[in-house]
């Protein structure tokens, strides 16, 4: 609380001095799901330029791009006078700059499920929109416990939740491991995930392992237009692994939807999404 | 003294029951544990037979996998050290491999998902990379000289390892960073491929570099005299040396195409090879073939199982031995 009390403290003095200087605060946000919850707080008009990848909310597709993660664009950055920059915690070069420019940094790094309704607050706090921010991340937690509930008491079934993996194959293959908001969304969309005990937010899954692992359901995210023809054929990739229940049963499934990996303010639609994929029954 | 058809036998009887004893033995353990009786009991059906299944369809293809890429480089090393009369050569060093890693890198990055007669898009692409480096290299080392030139021939691999190093980077650049990791993961080299349609594909390949590889051991022998030399000898040492090149190539862009681009085994092998039998390239040939197809095997053994259920690649097992043994092997020359 004292923490965040500090943020709502050093907010307020941001927006403070760009009221005096009779300007609006300008942000930065190079963070797709850091943006969308500026956004959905109220601070998307001072929003001046986003990263390489933000596509969401639509507003964001007419502003400046300034880099992300790998290549930010501190030239750019600086040129356009931010009051704050949202940076990922990984940035450190980025930050250090930034500091010694005298702009201040928000700081951004993927973690639980928990961690995106602690990040919209203390965002909030930074940028003087608490109320807002305390609706949205109550919001989200709302819709999480509706979630929790319509699943529960169901059969929890084994679940791989793919990340990534090569084209056509069942090789190269990223699943989520049992820490991070995927394994959280998992969890609260009513599946067990295989790799529970493996306290990573990613495993390189083998063929073996996944064979060993018999899980029932497979469930692949996959953001972005892939058509429906190519959805299929990566589908029937999987068939060569005919002992694995999820394959025999035919539960393999593609979610293409940006939700489903953004852990912003839609995170809950997005769980929703993997819920109904497991339990479509629940949401008849 | 034995005669060398007799070596030859001895030799390879050797490293042949050592390789044939680690693919026999490497599809027995893994990150999880199986029931071997119940893996070849015929009476379950195998679309229900998880223990089947690991063996079949995880563990023994890898292990294939393994012996075919191992064996491949290893032998593809010993050519090219002996084409550039250079110990330090490795498959790697005339640019085949940065060609394959920078198709597959343009593979992932644009998320190609086209099959090249079923063969899908990251293989074919790696696989056309390396064969386009291998025309470059080629062209420019005879550009040069008429014929082919070891220094320029070694000259053009390296400006064009580096040339493609700086391609990779640059699309490395356009990816998005999901892709990344595959990216990474590719490089380092991984032999988990879950199907004999690669292997399958590559092993023609294969099967002609190893037959020109055979024909080559003679040449390379007298080739390590010197060209002058190995000419008045009777050789015909611009054809020798086109065959190596190729054939090498050839087997070393077959077997990145399989499982990236593992460092080390080519190097490796080769050199412990020649300290066990000699440097007559009858002999140590087949040996590389079969020590680099059980080194690369064991090397899986050990990856898959170290630190299980989380699996080390192959290509950073090789490296943490290779690297090393590489630095050994320079100061001990100097």
């Amino acid at each position: 609380m004292i923490k965040n009390r500090a943020a709502a403290i050093a907010g307020a003095a941001i927006l403070a001095s760009a009221i005096a200087a009779q300007q609006p605060p300008r942000i930065i946000s190079i963070i797709p799901a850091v943006t969308e919850m500026l956004f959905a707080i109220g601070a998307g008009p001072h929003v001046v330029a986003v990263g390489t990848f933000d596509d969401y909310p639509p507003e964001v597709r007419s502003l400046e791009r300034v880099g992300a993660l790998l290549d930010p664009d501190l030239e750019r950055i600086l040129a356009l006078k931010p009051d704050l920059v949202t940076v990922y915690a990984s940035q450190t070069d980025l930050r250090q700059q930034l500091e010694r420019a005298g702009i201040p940094t928000f700081e951004y790094e993927h973690a639980g499920l928990a961690d995106v309704m602690a990040t919209i607050r203390t965002l909030g706090a930074r940028v003087g929109r608490v109320e807002q921010a305390e609706g949205l991340a109550a919001a989200i937690d709302r819709d999480l416990d509706a979630i929790g509930k319509k699943v529960a008491g169901r059969r929890r079934p084994r679940t791989l939740l793919v990340i990534g993996r090569e084209a056509l194959a069942i090789r190269g293959i990223y699943a989520s491991g049992g820490v991070g908001f995927l394994h959280d969304m998992l969890s609260v969309a009513g599946g067990e995930n295989i790799f529970a005990d493996v306290k990573r937010q990613s495993v390189q899954a083998t063929a073996e392992l996944i064979i060993a692992r018999r899980p029932e359901v497979i469930v692949e995210l996959r953001a972005g237009d892939i058509p429906a023809a190519q959805q299929k054929k990566e589908i029937a990739a999987w068939g060569r692994l005919t002992s694995v229940p999820a394959v025999a049963s035919a539960r393999v499934y593609f979610l293409t939807d940006p939700r489903t990996v953004v852990p912003g303010p839609r995170i809950a639609e997005g769980t929703g999404l993997i819920a109904r994929t497991l339990h479509p029954e629940a949401f008849k | 003294m034995r005669s060398i058809r007799q070596r030859i036998l001895i030799v390879s009887a050797g490293f042949g029951g050592l390789a044939a004893a680690s693919i026999v033995l490497a599809p027995l353990v893994g990150s999880t544990t199986i029931d071997l009786a119940r893996a070849l009991d015929r009476s379950v059906p195998f679309s229900e037979n998880t223990d089947a299944q690991i063996l079949f369809i995880a563990r023994l293809p890898r292990t294939l996998a393994g012996a075919m890429v191992g064996g491949a480089l290893a032998s593809a090393g010993v050519v090219f050290q002996g084409l550039l009369r250079n110990p330090l050569a490795t498959p790697f060093t005339l640019g085949v491999s940065a060609g394959a890693a920078l198709g597959a890198m343009l593979a992932i990055t644009f998320g190609w998902t086209f099959g090249w007669l079923g063969i899908p898009a990251i293989p074919a692409a790696s696989f056309a990379g390396s064969i386009s480096a291998v025309t470059i290299v080629y062209g420019l080392a005879r550009a040069r000289h008429g014929g082919l030139s070891t220094n320029v021939l070694l000259l053009a691999g390296v400006t064009l390892n580096a040339f493609f190093s700086a391609l990779i980077l640059f699309v490395q650049f356009l990816a998005d960073f999901t892709d990344l990791y595959r990216m990474l993961r590719w490089l380092v080299g991984d032999l988990d491929v879950a199907s004999y349609q690669p292997l399958a594909t590559a092993l023609p390949l294969l099967l002609v570099s190893l037959a020109v590889f055979a024909w080559l051991a003679r040449p390379l022998n007298l080739l390590s005299l010197g060209p002058d030399a190995a000419h008045t000898h009777g050789i015909d040492v611009r054809q020798a040396q086109r065959a190596a090149f190729f054939s090498a190539s050839l087997a070393t862009g077959a077997a990145v195409s399989i499982a990236g681009p593992i460092g080390f085994v080519g190097i490796v092998v080769p050199h412990l090879v020649r300290l066990l039998v000699g440097a007559d390239h009858r002999v140590v040939l087949p040996a590389s073939v079969l020590f680099g197809a059980a080194f690369l095997v064991c090397c899986d053994v050990v990856g898959r199982t170290l630190i299980a259920p989380v699996e080390i690649p192959v290509g950073v097992i090789t490296a943490i031995i290779g690297g090393p043994f590489f630095l050994w092997l320079l100061l001990r020359r100097g």
